[in-house]
């Protein structure tokens, strides 16, 4: 366990929202963190033998065989997004590789604080290796004193080797100024899996990103959960996709909706290229206050013998089960909070304990405040 | 408070005052008169549609039900534009025949909320009804007949309610679990308890009267088309209303 990490010149309120974002800068519960503050990197290591945390320009120093992976899942040249990160000449963000059979059950923390009017930019390479399995919970935050014109672009690709595992939690707690465009891609090879969670539930002023997972490998597994609260001047474009190319491969994507007033589109496609593949698509969305939730489930089945199926449903809270638990002696306000946050419970399986509690911990926070 | 000629004082708990209630623009209940006495179970009877549930859940302030016209006194206090949870809090509580499945919300998560900073042994109780595996479980859903009962009766419990309603409380139940789920209730009514030390009421409202046998109901009253139309003694009801149907009765053929 290394000491205490050291973020300079933040706030203790500014603190608050990095451990709302499951930031621990205690490093209690977590095995190496990455801290970068607006383009500064701060703290960049880990403690667990056979897992490398290193800045983008240390790994790329270090290791030549990383340009295989530099730009491999997502295009240069995607979008004004990429094109900006890939055009930076001082390129920042983290590389994370866990070496063959290598494991870590505490998870790696990396941290992205924007402080000022400006944009962040990273790029990420985070690689599985053989057999290995790799934990990570992102913390993206922002201070509350940002105002307009803040902004974090996010490149990261990820690499799923044979029989390996990533799972990646990725928690914003940014403020109502800033706009975040994470662009992301995975490619999973045989009996790998990729399980990644997003959770949002503070304002934002937009958040635009459909991550990718290419699943090559003969089983190969995918697992996106996406959790979002829309508050009035939010703006939430978001979704995630998975493309069934290995035979046998597998796939599934949940969503949970919540607007009060914003916006959230949520996108979802699963393509079944391959026989003997699988994929389920789930959304569910709750208006709490006139906004908008639009639901865009995308199925596209290839060839004979891949089984696709989407789920969506819009929906209020139903005023017989408020009712019901009032009955029970539950205020009206405990009630609503105790359905929201039934309807935000997803569990996800493969998931450390410590990260769905923090998971939990996050909703907690949101519930207290009665969402 | 009044005294009677009884031995002990008796309390009145519930009065029910000439209660209209409409669902929408519709009447359905029209004037209800009830009245129960601490320490005693009433029994609702009646034809499907009659107005028995609407009756429940216009007492316990489901805001579907408007009362048009009446009043609802507990414990002698008005009630009648009381919420549910005030009425929970004073101390109304409600067997549900059919409850909301409500996602993601686990049953131990609830009974913890209903049971607030009390010192309830929750997995303890929960063992009694035999629902020590449905912790956690998304409240009511998949539940069975059975096990949606003993989880209703597992809330009230933990509740403690004072006045208990219970909604056709065998209802989709097999004959083992009736004898569990009317133990429990007759406990959750102190009916272990002598007479005179009995402080809880209740409302019940049963077709097949099989939950009588654990509840010693003391007064029985025939809903017919949103009216109480006779009142008696519950076993001599029952039996009429077995023999004769409720067609034959007098007082619902009248109208």
């Amino acid at each position: 366990m290394s000491s205490e990490l050291n973020a300079p010149g933040i706030s203790n309120e500014d603190k608050e929202r990095l451990v709302q974002s499951g930031i621990e800068l205690s490093m209690e519960n977590r095995c190496g963190s990455y801290l970068q503050m607006n383009q500064d990197v701060i703290h960049a290591e880990c403690n667990e033998e056979g897992i490398e945390v290193l800045s983008y320009k240390q790994a790329m120093e270090k290791y030549d065989w990383l340009q295989e992976y530099n730009w491999k899942a997502v295009s240069k040249d995607k979008d004004e997004i990429t094109k900006y990160v890939a055009g930076q000449k001082d390129p920042k963000g983290y590389v994370i590789i866990a070496h063959k059979g290598t494991s870590n059950i505490l998870p790696i923390q990396a941290c992205l604080y924007l402080g000022r009017e400006t944009i962040q930019h990273v790029h990420n390479i985070i690689i599985a290796e053989e057999g290995a399995e790799l934990h990570i919970i992102s913390g993206c935050t922002s201070g509350g004193h940002v105002g307009p014109g803040a902004a974090h672009y996010g490149v990261s690709e990820f690499y799923i080797k044979k029989n390996a595992k990533i799972s990646f939690t990725m928690i914003h707690t940014w403020t109502e100024n800033i706009e975040v465009y994470p662009r992301s891609a995975s490619i999973v090879e045989e009996n790998g899996a990729f399980i990644s969670n997003y959770v949002c539930m503070q304002p934002v002023k937009k958040v635009q990103m459909y991550p990718t997972a290419t699943l090559n490998g003969e089983n190969s597994v995918a697992r996106f959960s996406t959790i979002t609260i829309a508050s009035p001047t939010s703006y939430f474009d978001v979704g995630s996709r998975a493309i069934l190319h290995g035979k046998g491969s597998s796939a599934e994507l949940i969503a949970r909706a919540i607007t009060k007033g914003g916006t959230i589109i949520s996108r979802g496609q699963i393509i079944g290229e391959t026989s003997g593949t699988r994929g389920h698509l789930e959304c569910k969305g709750l208006i709490l206050k006139d906004g908008t939730i639009y639901a865009i489930p995308e199925i596209d089945g290839r060839v004979v013998g891949t089984e696709l199926s989407h789920e969506a449903a819009i929906g209020k809270l139903a005023q017989e089960e408020i009712e019901y638990l009032m009955s029970r002696g539950l205020s009206e306000d405990e009630a609503t909070a105790t359905i929201i946050r039934g309807f935000l419970d997803v569990k996800i399986s493969g998931l450390p304990e410590v990260l769905q509690k923090q998971i939990d911990a996050t909703i907690d926070v949101a519930e207290k405040a009665g969402f | 408070m009044q005294t009677s000629t009884y031995t002990h004082a008796v309390n009145r708990m519930l009065d029910i005052e000439d209660l209209h209630v409409n669902i929408g623009d519709k009447e359905v209940l029209h004037g209800i008169n009830l009245h129960i006495d601490a320490g005693e179970t009433h029994v609702l009877m009646g034809p499907n549609g009659s107005g028995k549930t609407t009756l429940l859940m216009t007492l316990m302030g489901f805001s579907n039900y408007t009362i048009t016209k009446g009043k609802i006194t507990f414990n002698g206090e008005d009630v009648t534009a009381m919420h549910a949870d005030e009425r929970a809090k004073r101390g109304m509580g409600m067997l549900f025949q059919r409850p909301p499945t409500i996602s993601g919300l686990k049953l131990g998560k609830l009974l913890n909320a209903i049971s607030r900073n009390s010192s309830n042994d929750i997995p303890e109780l929960a063992k009694s009804v035999h629902m020590a595996a449905f912790l956690e479980r998304d409240i009511n859903k998949g539940f069975s007949g059975g096990e949606i009962k003993r989880s209703e009766v597992l809330q009230l419990m933990i509740q403690d309610p004072n006045f208990v309603m219970l909604d056709e409380p065998e209802s989709g139940v097999d004959l083992e679990n009736i004898s569990l789920i009317g133990k429990a209730i007759g406990s959750l009514l102190e009916k272990e308890k002598r007479i005179v030390k009995r402080a809880k009421s209740g409302l019940v409202i049963t077709h097949t009267g099989f939950i009588l046998d654990y509840l010693d109901a003391d007064k029985g009253h025939v809903m017919c088309d949103g009216m109480i139309k006779c009142h008696g003694n519950p076993r001599e009801i029952l039996k009429d209303i077995k023999l004769r149907g409720y067609k034959e009765c007098l007082e619902c053929r009248q109208n």
